[in-house]
């Protein structure tokens, strides 16, 4: 059953760039799948359009069998809630704790205050931040604010992790730290897409590689590699 | 949104304000500034209405009838006038009223003047209906009425007198409700602005909040409650001081110009507040909901 589907979507925008031609994909449910492609390929704009942040020019998505063309303004927090998301920059709120952070997705989708004592700390457990829940986002290294903003997409028990450019922060060995945690969570039955420029993880994992090159696929392949666009 | 989130949104609406303290604290006290401009220019108008509503109340019209109109013709067409929504108040005046009250104004000595004329009462025919009026600018339709009448033989009134006070009223009327616009306008403004720096603070929560899928409803909550909160401190803060200011004012003129208790009578500080603060309060709340649902519409757009 897949719980991302696009078919022939582009992308163009008001000014005219087409960031995504004709994109026809289909991913299953558990699957780990990496997208990559260099600066300009359409990577962000395929995330855009996932999470229902952009409207394509033409084509069809669904995703966790929601069709987004059909979903109303008022309706668009169902399909995010079943996607969580991680940033680059981890995008976690400075003034608030370890704690705080991640029981603010939970706080924000309305979960009941005595869930919310049960999952946070079962969650950090999971990244393995349980002793660090309260420190503030500043006292921890990159990898340990990663793991929070790991923690904060999964507390919510989504269907889908999508990961924009996880370790494009870190050293690698946080970087390893990151990956080996997100395989882990697809191990369990959570699919997961993992943007990235990272070399090194993309052909050592051996996952399904999407290649974007401006705003086409070029390769869509199984346990394949890093393909250099030259 | 659900119930449960109510009380985290109210402590989000708060926390926002704390946040944003100055901001807070300018646009509360412009609301301050306009609620109490906005009090005061209400007391001194329903005072200014009053004194106008006693001057209209003591202009009269008089209606006269046919000499040979029958006292139960007359009696019908003051059941006729009583209908009358405009009429404040009517008065028979029979031909020995008119009579007495003509000779103690007319003579030096009425008493001779009456005893002079005897039993023939000069005005034997002059039996009239004195009528005042809740509102002088009904004056020219409700005189015409009169006219219509069977059996009225003239209406005397005051036109001129009726006009102007009716004229003093209307403008009364517009350019308050010029000044309290213009108020209420640089109130909705001012919120409009806190509440935007608020959410441009926010930005990236917010952009967090949208991505993990919170409701519209909840995001905006927190603002509209910090709007509200805003514009309900700043309605409470001029109604405290209005109070003791129109106790004060009051009694202050009233100790000072004692001759005006005669042509002039203060609204008492219980009816005037219990109109005005129910009105404030909910100008104040009302400029909070509205400013800061307008703002949220237009910056939280997904």
């Amino acid at each position: 059953m897949s719980v991302i589907k696009m078919e022939n979507v582009t992308m163009k925008y008001p000014t005219g760039t087409v960031a995504l031609k004709d994109i026809n994909i289909e991913i299953e449910k558990g699957e780990f799948v990496f997208v990559v492609g260099s600066t300009g390929s359409g990577k962000t704009t395929f995330l855009e359009l996932l999470l229902r942040e952009l409207v394509p020019t033409k084509g069809r998505i669904e995703v966790a069998g929601i069709d987004l063309a059909r979903l109303k303004k008022n309706r668009i927090h169902k399909v995010r809630r079943k996607i969580g998301v991680v940033f680059q920059n981890f995008r976690l709120l400075k003034d608030r704790t370890v704690y705080e952070n991640v029981a603010f997705a939970q706080r924000v989708i309305e979960t009941p205050s005595r869930y919310i004592k049960r999952q946070v700390p079962a969650v950090l457990a999971l990244v393995g931040l349980e002793d660090k829940y309260k420190s503030y986002p500043r006292q921890l290294s990159g990898g340990e604010q990663q793991r929070v903003a790991l923690a904060r997409a999964l507390v919510n028990k989504p269907e889908i992790i999508l990961a924009d450019e996880p370790t494009g922060n870190l050293d690698p060995k946080h970087s390893w730290d990151v990956m080996n945690l997100l395989d882990e969570i697809n191990s369990k039955g959570t699919t997961v897409v993992v943007v990235t420029h990272n070399k090194e993880i993309v052909n050592v994992m051996k996952k399904r590689v999407i290649t974007l090159k401006k705003g086409v696929i070029v390769s869509d392949v199984q346990k394949g590699g890093y393909i250099d666009e030259d | 949104m659900k119930i449960s989130s109510v009380g985290y949104s109210v402590r989000q609406g708060f926390k926002n304000i704390r946040r944003n303290l100055l901001f807070s604290l300018a646009s509360t006290g412009t609301i301050i500034a306009c609620l109490f401009v906005f009090g005061l220019f209400y007391c001194v108008l329903v005072n200014f209405r009053g004194a106008i509503h006693k001057i209209e109340s003591s202009i009269s019209i008089a209606v006269f009838f046919n000499e040979d109109l029958s006292a139960e013709a007359i009696n019908l067409i003051g059941e006729q006038i009583k209908t009358r929504k405009e009429v404040n108040t009517i008065e028979y005046i029979s031909p020995e009223q008119a009579w007495e009250s003509f000779s103690e104004q007319t003579y030096d000595d009425p008493e001779a003047a009456r005893a002079a004329f005897g039993a023939d009462n000069p005005l034997a025919k002059s039996a009239s209906y004195v009528i005042t009026l809740n509102d002088s600018s009904k004056q020219a339709d409700f005189v015409q009425f009169l006219e219509s009448i069977e059996g009225v033989r003239k209406v005397s009134s005051s036109g001129d007198t009726a006009d102007s006070i009716s004229a003093i009223n209307a403008f009364v009327g517009y350019a308050s409700f010029g000044i309290i616009f213009i108020l209420l306008l640089v109130s909705i403004f001012l919120i409009n602005n806190t509440i935007t720096i608020g959410i441009t603070v926010r930005r990236e929560e917010i952009r967090i909040m949208k991505l993990i899928g919170a409701t519209n409803g909840f995001i905006r909550a927190p603002f509209i409650i910090e709007g509200i909160i805003i514009g309900l401190v700043g309605s409470i803060v001029p109604l405290v001081l209005l109070y003791y200011l129109y106790d004060l004012v009051i009694n202050y003129i009233a100790g000072k110009f004692s001759i005006l208790k005669n042509l002039f009578e203060f609204t008492a500080p219980f009816d005037m507040f219990k109109t005005l603060i129910p009105i404030t309060l909910l100008i104040g709340i009302g400029i909070g909901f509205f400013g800061s649902l307008i703002t949220t519409r237009k910056h939280l757009e997904i």
